[in-house]
């Protein structure tokens, strides 16, 4: 794990974080939307809210696939549970709303999990090496070890 | 009779969602570490590789049914219950998936993470 890795979990982290609470905030604004009047939705695609929202949640999903490409999903999935533990600690600490005993709880649970995870390896599967797939594509001859039948 | 759709809807919320993690990550791993590629390669060569793999598309519609999904079930049911369930039960469904499907090695660390994730998750999200 290098720190750029570390960096982009916590990119997963924050923009899910900030950006489902954006666009939260710019929906109550925009009021209810029905199935019978979908206009509504481009209404609430021009709240200011709604639309930072958007661009953080395409934040987010450019740092979580680029997390899965070196990262197990098992690895990668507890990194995007930490946002709700961003979210109840800026409610207690910013917004100074009341934080009960349960979210306490769940707060604790989440973070216990994550550092259980935290503290294994990030990727436990072993992909194809690249460089040898496209070799064989190309007619490039095999690596020298498949070719181990005159072992007897 | 409400109360089997609501958790009906659930069920399809968490079956839709894990099948588009899954698919993702193994589109991802096809795709290859994106910043040694984009090193090697350039931003354009991920974004291409990205969007012409087919699990990356099909991540995509499994991850926008369960979005749509969600969207029905919180018009049946309660946002307290349908949020916090299909987002805890995602976790354990994904850990079984990840096991069966990408061969990942979920050992017992990675099984107890899941289960206080899915436990924290379902009382936070209430």
């Amino acid at each position: 794990m290098t720190f750029r890795k570390y960096l982009v979990l916590a990119g997963v982290t924050l923009f899910a974080a900030s950006g489902d609470s954006m666009l939260s905030h710019g929906m109550k604004q925009a009021g209810a939307i029905s199935l019978g009047h979908p206009q509504g939705l481009i209404l609430a695609v021009l709240n200011p809210w709604v639309a930072a929202g958007i661009v953080l949640l395409l934040a987010f999903f450019a740092s979580y696939t680029n997390a899965l490409s070196w990262a197990d999903l098992t690895y990668v999935l507890p990194a995007t549970s930490l946002g709700y533990v961003l979210l109840a600690l800026i409610a207690r600490f910013v917004l100074h709303e009341h934080v009960s005993p349960m979210r306490w709880l769940g707060i604790a649970l989440i973070s216990g999990g994550v550092g259980f995870v935290a503290g294994g390896p990030a990727l436990t599967t072993h992909p194809p090496d690249p460089l040898l797939a496209s070799a064989a594509r190309n007619g490039a001859p095999t690596p020298p070890e498949v070719h181990s039948g005159a072992r007897s | 009779m409400k109360q089997v759709y609501t958790w009906g809807g659930i069920v399809v919320i968490v079956v839709a969602s894990v099948i588009g993690d899954v698919l993702l990550a193994r589109a991802m791993k096809q795709v290859g570490d994106v910043h040694e590629l984009w090193q090697s390669r350039g931003l354009w060569t991920v974004v291409g590789r990205t969007v012409r793999n087919p699990n990356f598309f099909l991540g995509m519609v499994a991850m926008a049914f369960s979005f749509f999904s969600l969207l029905f079930a919180l018009s049946w049911g309660d946002v307290s219950l349908v949020a916090p369930a299909a987002a805890s039960l995602t976790f354990i469904g994904n850990a079984f998936a990840a096991k069966i499907f990408l061969h990942e090695r979920v050992d017992r660390r990675r099984w107890i993470a899941a289960f206080l994730v899915a436990a924290g998750v379902a009382l936070l999200a209430g």
